[in-house]
């Protein structure tokens, strides 16, 4: 596969109004709102372009599988601190980036979006276009890359990403700390605080658990200060893929971003907290209306994660201005409207 | 003084007198920002002082149809803030509260008008700081360093401004409300803070910041260490970072740097060092100490032939006063100084630093440079007297030749200064037609018949198309077998 196959698709598309749905390893396909369209698979363009550790960057396709990059990461002890969540096998990087969803590691090092440095994208006239680049810090024209992680390929056909990498840390701990949620809530605000190696939090079912990464010495310590008891590390593996037992059951699962300090919320059903508090897990069969002025009393924002039923949308309604720039943002992309239409926003 | 200007008469009627300056004598001061080059005296300075003023001047601009430029502290290097000659400037220097700090949740909600280097005192009591710490930290404001995506010394580990920044709120051209962000992570949509981010002013006015505060580290040091050539050095940055550490800070100077800056603060620099590093760690005493060691080691086997690592606070406060202070320090050795904003690769470091030395005989001026390495973000600054009408025009013909090195080594033209009005044209070396006609399509989204702050950061298609006419018939397009749209 190549960048001017994916042209020849997209033009053609354009030109006969034919709806694409952009697609990777299919693994996060039960995110955002309704699937449409004949399947454009990204599968075929795929492997590291460029890797060189000491420039702590790595450019790769779209189709390169999420577990091959950070096996030749891990190789050579550097990795993707957000911790993507795969959510089954065959995850790409194109869809990763597309879906900018981000795993524990996100409250201490950073969301996806923050490690995006440039993108090479197929729009809506099928022009291959270059945002962005290879080096930390570049403010020349305004940050297209980063609009697109996220964007749930309704911008267009990301072809090529660069991230910026981290160095796997010498050593990491996870504790585990018996408390209620408030009192869990105050303490990984607390923590966040203070100087403290922490690079991961959760809180279910009255366990707090923290993940303390760093160097030897510095986890050392802050364990000390810590204090509870040493618990498994699998255990975020468990978070970051929704593989751990508090996801399964047939309840809609939400996901409440709010900001980090809002006390517990009431509402019906389980919760586990993360990011310090800053994203709340909910199973709840509950009514969509209830969930989402729920969190936008406390400024935050509910978006229906997984569910059989999703009459309700998935994201958050936006303010009518920002809604106008969003349609005025794919009109710009993608002005035939191809791509992916609906999942983010209806009509979008 | 003749009749009023309408839109004088317009503002009259909600502004008080004092907020709108229209004399000559009130307005000079606003004619440029930090890069004196470029001068423009504006029609109109409004100094609002509430949101809803804001967004009345706006309404009023918007309907009369004239420009508005958006203007925080001017310290601004690419005239980002340049007025309009037929416009208003809007002076943000009153917002000036803080509104909010919640030591808790560890955000701060300020006016764009405080400056930087406020934050972190205020946060000081609760342990915290604001981490983007641009060399004008003191003077540069909030709001500015959201236009311009600012950077600072420690961004390679913390993050630009992008980074820190939870959410802004202001106001569109025609004065509709937009609120992007905010507290809660990851917003619905779009991710339309990115956008707004280092949007130089064009998208938005933004009249509140949510910024995010970091714990302060309970100690940093910083080893000085010396190297016999710049190459050195530069490997020594790619063997730190490919050890796997990512330091605080990782700042070089080269020889005319440092010895520019010694005779200005005395931070007891290695003068005989064809460059010197900077290379800071932070965090836990355990941490600190352990980190500190490991890139003592590794800076000794990339043959460094002096170290000392800071023993106290005021040492290590001492060794960044140098490089905090470079620009200043070469103002003092030069009438003018022209100062650049490249980032590359950093395996790329030693041919630049070649290619910048041939230029320095080219135009026979001369050149230091001060570079954010562990990020790749050169500070190359032309020494000039721009009295001499020759010497100003080698010297942006220098910058240029560098800009274009920059792009044609996989980099940028500007990692944290921004385009303004002053690499406007090199934004035509760096992207294609396409690209510039997307990012207008954004503005567009934004602002759709472009009234805010007009003519910066992104070329029109006309103007790219003249400017590679005159490189090329001039005979001065560096790398003339490179395909470049």
């Amino acid at each position: 596969m190549t960048v001017e196959q994916f042209q020849d698709r997209i033009r053609a598309a354009a030109a006969s109004g034919e709806k694409l749905r952009l697609r990777g390893g299919g693994t996060k396909d039960f995110y955002g709102n309704a699937l449409s369209g004949e399947i454009l698979d990204t599968r075929g363009y795929a492997g590291i372009v460029a890797y060189e550790p000491s420039e702590l960057v790595v450019t790769a396709r779209c189709g390169t599988p999420l577990a091959e990059l950070e096996s030749v990461l891990e190789q050579n002890r550097q990795c993707l601190p957000f911790e993507p969540p795969h959510f089954g096998t065959g995850a790409t990087l194109g869809g990763s980036v597309a879906a900018g969803l981000s795993g524990p590691g996100r409250a201490a090092a950073g969301a996806l979006r923050d490690f995006v440095l440039g993108i090479k994208l197929i729009d809506g006239r099928a022009q291959a276009l270059e945002f962005g680049g290879q080096v930390m810090k570049n403010v020349a024209g305004y940050d297209v890359s980063r609009l697109l992680a996220g964007s749930l390929g309704t911008l267009g056909l990301i072809a090529e990403v660069s991230l910026k990498l981290a160095p796997r840390p010498q050593s990491q701990t996870t504790l585990r700390l018996e408390m209620p949620q408030a009192r869990a809530l105050e303490t990984m605000n607390r923590w966040a605080g203070q100087p403290l190696p922490v690079s991961a939090t959760a809180w279910h079912d009255g366990e707090l658990r923290v993940r303390l990464a760093g160097s030897a010495a510095g986890v050392r310590a802050a364990a000390t200060k810590i204090g509870g008891e040493a618990a498994d590390a699998p255990f975020w593996d468990g978070i970051r893929e929704h593989t751990d037992a508090f996801f399964s059951g047939p309840e809609p699962l939400w996901r409440l971003s709010l900001p980090s300090t809002v006390p517990a919320l009431p509402l019906e059903g389980r919760q586990l907290v993360e990011w310090n508090g800053g994203l709340r897990w909910l199973k709840s069969g509950i009514d969509a209306a209830l969930v989402r002025e729920a969190a936008q009393r406390v400024k935050g924002h509910a978006t229906l994660f997984r569910a059989q039923d999703k009459k309700a949308d998935c994201f958050a309604p936006l303010a009518p201005v920002l809604e106008r720039v969003h349609r005025e943002l794919k009109a710009a992309f993608d002005p035939a409207g191809i791509f992916n239409r609906g999942r983010l926003l209806p009509g979008l | 003084m003749g009749a009023a200007l309408p839109v004088v008469t317009a503002l009259r009627e909600f502004l008080p007198e004092r907020a709108i300056l229209h004399e000559e004598e009130d307005t000079r001061p606003y004619e440029c920002d930090g890069l004196t080059a470029y001068r423009q005296l504006p029609m109109v300075v409004a100094l609002p002082e509430t949101e809803e003023q804001v967004q009345r001047i706006l309404r009023v601009c918007s309907s009369m149809g004239i420009p508005v430029v958006p203007r925080g502290a001017g310290t601004g290097l690419s005239g980002g803030a340049l007025p309009p000659g037929d416009g208003v400037l809007l002076s943000m220097a009153k917002f000036m509260r803080v509104l909010h700090i919640d030591p808790l949740a560890r955000v701060a909600v300020v006016q764009p008008g405080v400056r930087n280097a406020v934050v972190s005192e205020l946060a000081a009591p609760f342990g915290l700081y604001y981490a983007p710490d641009p060399s004008s930290q003191i003077a540069c404001t909030i709001g500015g360093n959201v236009s311009e995506n600012s950077g600072g010394v420690h961004c390679l580990k913390y993050g630009l401004t992008l980074h820190n920044v939870l959410g802004v709120r202001g106001f569109t051209i025609d004065g509709e409300p937009l609120e992007i962000g905010g507290g809660a992570p990851d917003a619905s949509g779009y991710d339309l803070l990115a956008l707004a981010i280092g949007s130089e002013g064009m998208l938005m006015v933004v009249t509140e910041v949510t910024l995010k505060l970091l714990p302060k580290p309970q100690c940093a040091r910083v080893i000085m260490a010396s190297f016999a050539e710049v190459e050195k050095a530069g490997a020594a940055v790619a063997d730190v970072i490919g050890a796997g550490i990512v330091p605080a800070g990782l700042e070089m100077m080269d020889r005319p740097a440092t010895h520019a800056v010694e005779q200005y603060v005395h931070a007891g620099y290695d003068l005989q060092a064809a460059a010197i590093l900077l290379c800071e760690s932070d965090g836990t005493a355990e941490e600190v100490e352990d980190e500190i060691a490991r890139m003592k080691a590794i800076l000794e086997r990339a043959g460094a032939t002096r170290m000392t690592v800071s023993r106290d606070e005021a040492e290590r406060l001492r060794f960044w006063s140098g490089r905090k202070a470079a620009f200043p320090a070469v103002g003092r050795i030069s009438p003018d100084y022209y100062c650049m904003d490249g980032t590359i690769p950093r395996k790329r470091l030693g041919e630049v630093l070649t290619f910048i030395g041939a230029l320095e005989k080219k135009y026979r001026l001369r050149c230091p440079n001060v570079f954010h390495a562990g990020d790749g973000n050169l500070h190359p600054l032309i020494l000039f007297d721009a009295n001499d009408a020759d010497q100003l025009h080698r010297t942006e013909q220098f910058a240029a030749e560098v800009l274009e090195k920059c792009v044609e080594v996989g980099g940028t033209i500007t990692g944290e200064h921004g385009v303004g009005v002053e690499k406007i044209n090199q934004m035509c070396v760096q992207f294609r037609p396409p690209e510039l006609e997307l990012f207008r399509a954004v503005k567009r989204a934004f602002d759709p018949r472009g009234l805010l702050n007009p003519g910066k950061a992104v070329p029109t298609l006309a103007r790219c198309a003249e400017y590679r006419g005159m490189r090329v018939h001039g005979g001065k397009l560096p790398h003339p077998e490179l395909p470049r749209f």
